[in-house]
């Protein structure tokens, strides 16, 4: 494709992961609010396992591409790891915000409660809170390099939140469930491990088709930046110049 | 033990909540592809 003709932030791989989860979705759909049987306990409000635990893994995968890239921009200082931990960040607060929907839309029917201040909750929210701040320093009126350090320093700095949050059903007395991956091993089986497992691969796939389409338009953001910079340098060597001539 | 409501409204909030983003992703995409000059979109080809 010409550049002439480049009218979206999509790509090849974009489509295809585009036309994957279109695909999965009525599959997941049907399996996860049909197929799956109601628990014994929790009855059907089991079904909000195959949100809620996605959503939990593609938060800590976005947030885990946060730290990863805010190390390589600290070392290498390319603007691309920069714009790709801005994109995951991004990212990953919308899944987070997901994760923490569907959790309290889980806890009424099974604790009685929307919100309660216990360790996992409050400790997710206080992440949700970092990563906007996060974003919020992203947005801030900076050199760009003073800016995107700063970025990095707190995206690396913000994973702890993401520690915190894992550990702390077992640091602390929670309310919360256990983990329905416990080091290897699967809490859950037959459909329910099978509806989990399509609903795991259409956020995952989602969040990547999101994290492209985001970094693309980052990008963009940047070269306009660019352009307005050139501009601005064009337009001081010409009052320049026209100072200078008698 | 029936709780379709919440289980409805769950799903409903993730669709809402990703759908809307992916939306505003691809609109300011198109947005900005037609500021950026053709010789700075090379990178998207």
């Amino acid at each position: 494709m010409k550049s002439a003709e480049i009218t979206s932030t999509k790509s090849k791989t974009t489509t295809v992961i585009g036309y994957l989860v279109v695909a999965m979705l009525p599959i997941y759909l049907a399996f996860g609010l049909a197929v799956a049987e109601p628990h014994s306990e929790q009855g059907e409000s089991v079904r909000l396992l195959f949100v809620h635990v996605p959503s939990v893994l593609v938060t800590y995968s976005a947030f885990l591409v946060v730290l990863f890239s805010s190390a390589m921009y600290l070392r290498k200082k390319t603007p691309y790891w920069d714009l790709l931990a801005g994109a995951s960040a991004e990212v990953g607060v919308v899944f987070c915000a997901v994760l923490l929907f569907s959790g309290a839309v889980w806890g009424r029917p099974t604790w009685g409660t929307y919100w309660e201040w216990d360790p996992r909750m409050t400790s997710t929210a206080v992440m949700f809170i970092s990563y906007l701040g996060y974003l919020a320093v992203r947005r801030m009126d900076l050199n760009p390099t003073v800016r995107s350090r700063r970025a990095a320093v707190l995206g690396i700095l913000s994973f702890v939140n993401v520690i915190v949050v894992h550990y702390s059903i077992d640091w602390w007395r929670s309310l919360h469930q256990g983990r329905t991956f416990d080091q290897g091993n699967v809490q859950i089986e037959g459909w329910y491990l099978f509806s989990f497992s399509l609903g795991l691969a259409v956020f995952t796939l989602s969040g990547l088709w999101l994290l492209i389409h985001r970094f693309r338009t980052l990008y963009l953001e940047r070269q306009l930046d660019l352009v307005d910079l050139d501009s601005a340098i064009a337009e001081r060597k010409s009052e320049a110049k026209t100072k200078v001539s008698p | 033990m029936n709780n379709w409501e919440f289980v409805i409204a769950g799903y409903l909030g993730a669709a809402v909540g990703i759908g809307s983003y992916a939306v505003w992703v691809i609109r300011r995409g198109r947005r900005l592809t037609q500021k950026v000059p053709v010789e700075r979109r090379r990178f998207l080809d």
